[in-house]
């Protein structure tokens, strides 16, 4: 059983790639039996902004949330700055998809935003002055200062996804995680969440984003990962983003895109082919 | 006053009051998690707990039956959420499930026992549908210790609680041990649960987790006042139900707290501010009429705008710009009030507020009501 213990092997393997913050090896997820993710690899260096792609039931959530540890992974290896995530749980931030909780619930935007102290706090101490001046902190870099006080319930869905944001901010991580923050969100705040990313990036941060949009990917990303059950094809926007590799992703609904007068789009894809 | 001198009637408030608190507070996490029908599954489960505690000690002490129960209805809650963990039963199903088999043999062992020849058997039932009128001094400080004690560790994991109450993958992402959490939290519902059952009876002690946080739900959107809410609407059916049942014999106590916390829920769901019906209606009848006044400035607005001079205009023309929609004559008395229309000649004109109000709204953007008023009045150059 020589790959019983892969964890240790890897580290030793993987020294002149140690410049990748997250590596993802052989990473294989089910459900049922059936295979969601099939021997992903995923491997992102520091300081960048990488977009996933691919189509839906690709599994883009998935791999994430297999990453972070809230899926078990059938077999495979996850390292954050090499090492596994229950060891770096404090440089990594999460904003998970704003559909995933109810926003009915009783409490307001500075409490929210507060919860991302809630590791950093420890059990049972309660947030204080400290943590609200960073949630009040967080909350003006998203553009929402003045709704601390609002009632979730009231918010739009912009406005909720600023506030996972945020609250995202405040746990001060050096790696970032996103389940698709532009999904139907207004202009502003698809502006304010793209000024975060680039000033994340500027600060050495390395974001990764579950994607739906492709014709934003250029202008957004510098990093992309073309993801289907398998990986298709992982590396720099200009490199990867190609026809070809979006032809192989998503089957034959790319033409489709194409046909349905989308021109834009498809001229845009055509052109970041290298060469 | 005899609540104050009555010893057995404050025996039976103090103990109804603590299960009213106790149930109320923890039932608004069960709320908030979707999970109240956990509470009807534990409480049901508990009833082969109770019986069985019996049979094998032949005692009917309340710390022994309680205890039965506390592990029956543990054991229950378990197994949900092993069926919904390691089978693609869904919740609803296996709270279905597990509830329906426990409570089944629930009542074959209450069957079986009533058969036993000597009489140590009796009042075993009382669990069934409550009876608070039998609840001891002993009782009630039992009730108050276990339910002090939940109380507490609520107050002590309440950030945690509320977290995984909210956002449960993003406290997972964060370190918390969501499954302890959600093993602790649920242990604490069947704490406040096993000590309602004597007063209330396994059928309707869910009731008592679900209605005083439904209701709490009405008036608040902070989750501290909802807990506190939860927990005085909790003591006012606990203790008023357990009052009309001791005073009238032969009532069971559960169906009346049970009546008296949907008394309070019907309140609360009526006429709670913002999430209460007629609140709701009140101001969905403010927008309309709003809209229409609105519309109806805008109308004359438009009007004034295609004739030099200020002309009044008759009131068969507002109605046919109106598409023919009432409360025509209704919306124009509320502008003539405010003093932005007047009546002259039979006609209506805008004053001179009325202009600029006109001008304010429609430098605001656009309104649904420059739709109809475009469309209904001709083109003059046409």
């Amino acid at each position: 059983m020589e790959i019983s213990n892969p964890t240790s092997d890897l580290s030793t393997l993987r020294i002149p790639n140690s410049d990748y913050v997250i590596s993802v090896e052989d990473l294989t997820v089910a459900y049922d039996h059936k295979p969601v993710l099939w021997d992903v690899d995923m491997f992102v260096p520091q300081g960048t902004l990488m977009a996933i792609v691919g189509p839906n039931g690709a599994g883009k959530s998935t791999l994430i949330k297999t990453i972070l540890g809230l899926i078990k992974p059938v077999a495979g290896t996850v390292l954050i700055k090499g090492k596994p995530y229950d060891q770096q749980r404090q440089i990594v931030g999460y904003v998970p998809q704003r559909g995933s909780v109810d926003w009915d619930f009783p409490t307001n935007v500075l409490d929210v935003v507060m919860m991302g102290r809630y590791r950093a706090l420890g059990w049972i101490k309660r947030p204080g002055q400290a943590e609200k001046d960073m949630a009040l902190d967080a909350l003006q870099k998203v553009g929402m200062s003045e709704y601390a006080d609002r009632q979730i319930s009231q918010l739009s869905g912009g406005q909720q996804q600023r506030v996972f944001l945020a609250r995202a901010l405040v746990q001060d991580a050096q790696i970032y995680f996103m389940d698709e923050p532009f999904q139907g969100v207004d202009a502003t705040t698809e502006r304010a969440i793209v000024n975060i990313l680039k000033e994340l990036r500027a600060g050495g941060k390395t974001v990764v984003v579950v994607h739906h949009d492709l014709q934003t990917v250029h202008e957004y990303f510098d990093w992309v990962m073309l993801l289907n059950v398998r990986s298709i094809a992982s590396g720099p926007v200009d490199e990867v983003f190609t026809e070809e590799n979006l032809r192989r992703t998503y089957g034959g609904r790319i033409a489709f895109l194409g046909q349905n007068g989308n021109s834009g789009q498809a001229s845009r894809v055509q052109g970041s082919e290298p060469g | 006053m005899d609540l104050i001198f009555d010893y057995t009637l404050r025996t039976v408030a103090l103990g109804a009051g603590i299960l009213g608190l106790v149930s109320g507070a923890l039932g608004s996490f069960a709320l908030l998690r979707k999970q109240s029908l956990m509470g009807d599954a534990i409480s049901h489960a508990a009833l082969p707990g109770i019986v069985l505690a019996f049979m094998l000690t032949r005692s009917k002490a309340s710390l022994v039956l309680v205890l039965g129960a506390a592990i029956a209805g543990w054991i229950g809650m378990l197994l949900v959420l092993s069926v919904v963990r390691y089978t693609r039963i869904k919740e609803d199903s296996a709270l279905g499930l597990i509830l329906s088999v426990f409570f089944g043999m629930g009542l074959l062992l209450l069957t079986f026992v009533q058969h036993w020849p000597d009489a140590t058997q009796a009042g075993l039932d009382k669990f069934l549908f409550g009876q608070a009128a039998a609840l001891l001094q002993s009782d009630v400080l039992l009730m108050g210790l276990l339910g002090g004690l939940a109380l507490i560790v609520m107050a002590l994991f309440w950030k945690e609680f509320k977290l995984f109450s909210f956002d449960r993958e993003f406290g997972a992402t964060l370190g918390f041990p969501v499954r302890a959490l959600d093993i602790l939290l649920t242990t604490l519902l069947v704490t406040a649960i096993v000590i309602g059952l004597q007063a209330v009876g396994v059928v309707l002690m869910s009731a008592m987790i679900v209605a005083p946080a439904a209701a709490a739900r009405q008036w608040t959107d902070k989750l501290s006042v909802m807990v506190a809410l939860a927990g005085l609407f909790g003591v006012i059916a606990g203790v008023s139900g357990a009052v009309i049942s001791s005073a009238a014999s032969g009532l069971s106590t559960g169906p009346v707290i049970v009546l008296s916390a949907s008394v309070i829920v019907l309140f609360s769901l009526l006429l709670a501010p913002n999430r209460g019906l007629i609140w709701n209606w009140v101001r969905r009848r403010r927008n309309r009429q709003t809209l229409h006044v609105e519309a109806m400035l805008e109308g004359l607005y438009a009007l004034a705008g295609q004739h030099e001079a200020q002309r009044a205009h008759n009131i068969d023309v507002l109605r046919a710009m109106n598409l023919g929609r009432g409360g025509v004559q209704k919306s124009l008395q509320e502008l003539k009030r405010r003093g932005w229309a007047e009546e002259v000649d039979g006609g209506w004109l805008l004053t001179e507020v009325g202009m600029q109000q006109a001008e304010k709204i429609s430098d605001f953007g656009f309104r649904i009501s420059d739709v109809h008023v475009q469309s209904a009045i001709p083109n003059p150059q046409s």
